[in-house]
């Protein structure tokens, strides 16, 4: 095994004023974005999905200057899937957008790329005060006969398992929130 | 294909989660430990090329642009994005976000009493070449008040995002400035626990790179984690 030379760049709070530079188009800031909260592209088919939520601090306030990143398979469970927009699979929402301080994105629900895995978006959080970005993992309600079997979520527990799984609000429509602390604080994985 | 495992991050390295002297840690990180857990194989390209971008996005002086140029110190920031095994990362997207040359972030929700300069956004973005190098050229931003404590100011800073082969590979950090005087009373930059590691967030100013009647220059180099084999194969 390779001896590693260099030491990892230290990580930073992304701090309170990422807006215009990470997520511009979102906020109305006149500068593109490169990535964004709609993260269905070009020709790929599948089942289209909005997902929404927030995220809580210790004192069960929601946080508006956080900014989370999706990264995901596509219908087919392959990752890094090219179309003709560029590669599907990786989105970003702040939630200082909006008054209630949601992160919404709208993307296909993602495949497994094992007939032992349950579907799940892979999510990456940061926020002022948050100086090394948190990883979680978003799973689905109608997948649970796959639950035991997925390598992530067998090492839980149901109420852990019940903490990663979006509660779907009307058909297409999937919440999940954030608890950064607490009696429901979420699983963070060291990925 | 052999299966690639990645480095873990270097958790004894990296700032503290919960840092009572940085007051938004306290009630914004979880205090259960983190669940460690293997990955299954994903792509591990890039997910950006040259035609994603704008070229003009990596010149801050330029991209927001509207009668003159910005105010302020022009300079050049440069730099490799390697891995732990020192392989330069081609086509990593790197973004960008500061304050200007007052302190002043353009952000709505920003109040600090210093001028906005119409002629400067203060975001860029680029990507790394077959090298991995990297060149902003940009205005040296300002150090700006805060309320984390009485009379605090952040050392000028230039914010980094940067995107390498998938979320695993994922780094925001913050650029510091050689001899800058508030470090020592900055939480933030002080959340890192040791010297050597504060250091590599310090660019290095650079006569050579400077640009005569131009810009002066700084080196910023970034490491991500590597990716190695699982013990079981073979790694020339």
């Amino acid at each position: 095994m390779k001896k590693n030379i260099l030491q990892q760049t230290p990580s930073q709070t992304v701090g309170p004023f990422f807006a215009y530079g990470l997520t511009s188009e979102q906020y109305g800031y006149d500068y593109p974005s490169v990535v964004s909260p709609k993260m269905i592209k070009g020709n790929l088919k599948g089942t289209r999905i909005r997902l929404s939520g927030r995220v809580f601090d210790g004192e069960n306030n929601p946080l508006n200057d956080a900014v989370l990143e999706i990264f995901q398979a596509d219908p087919n469970g392959n990752y890094g899937t090219k179309t003709n927009e560029g590669i599907f699979g990786f989105g970003r929402s702040g939630t200082g957008a909006n008054l209630d301080h949601t992160y919404n994105f709208e993307t296909l629900k993602p495949g497994s790329n094992a007939k032992t895995e349950a579907p799940h978006l892979n999510l990456t959080l940061f926020a002022r005060g948050i100086q090394n970005h948190l990883y979680t993992r978003i799973y689905f309600p109608e997948d649970k006969s796959l639950f035991e079997t997925d390598h992530v979520l067998k090492k839980l527990n149901s109420s852990l398992r019940q903490r990663l799984t979006a509660r779907s609000t009307e058909p297409g429509h999937y919440v999940f929130d954030i608890y950064l602390q607490g009696k429901n604080e979420t699983v963070f994985f060291d990925v | 294909m052999a299966k690639k495992i990645w480095n873990r991050r270097n958790w004894v390295r990296q700032p503290k989660l919960i840092d009572p002297a940085y007051k938004s840690t306290i009630l914004r990180n979880p205090k259960n430990p983190f669940i460690r857990v293997h990955l299954n194989n994903y792509s591990t390209e890039p997910y950006f090329s040259k035609s994603d971008i704008r070229q003009i996005d990596s010149d801050l002086t330029k991209n927001n642009r509207k009668t003159h140029d910005p105010i302020g110190e022009r300079i050049i920031v440069m730099g490799h994005v390697r891995d732990e095994f020192a392989r330069p990362l081609k086509d990593c997207l790197l973004e960008i976000w500061q304050a200007n040359s007052a302190g002043r972030y353009i952000h709505r929700n920003e109040v600090h009493n210093a001028p906005l300069d119409p002629n400067f956004l203060g975001a860029g973005m680029t990507l790394t070449d077959e090298n991995g190098f990297y060149k902003f050229t940009t205005i040296k931003p300002g150090a700006y008040p805060w309320g984390n404590h009485e009379n605090a100011w952040r050392p000028a800073h230039i914010h980094f995002s940067i995107m390498g082969r998938g979320f695993v590979d994922r780094l925001v950090t913050q650029m510091y400035f050689e001899g800058d005087p508030l470090f020592k009373y900055d939480p933030i930059f002080n959340g890192i626990p040791d010297e050597q590691s504060r250091s590599r967030l310090i660019a290095k100013f650079s006569i050579e790179k400077t640009i005569p009647n131009f810009a002066h220059a700084y080196i910023f180099d970034i490491v991500l984690r590597g990716q190695h084999a699982t013990p079981m194969e073979n790694e020339s």
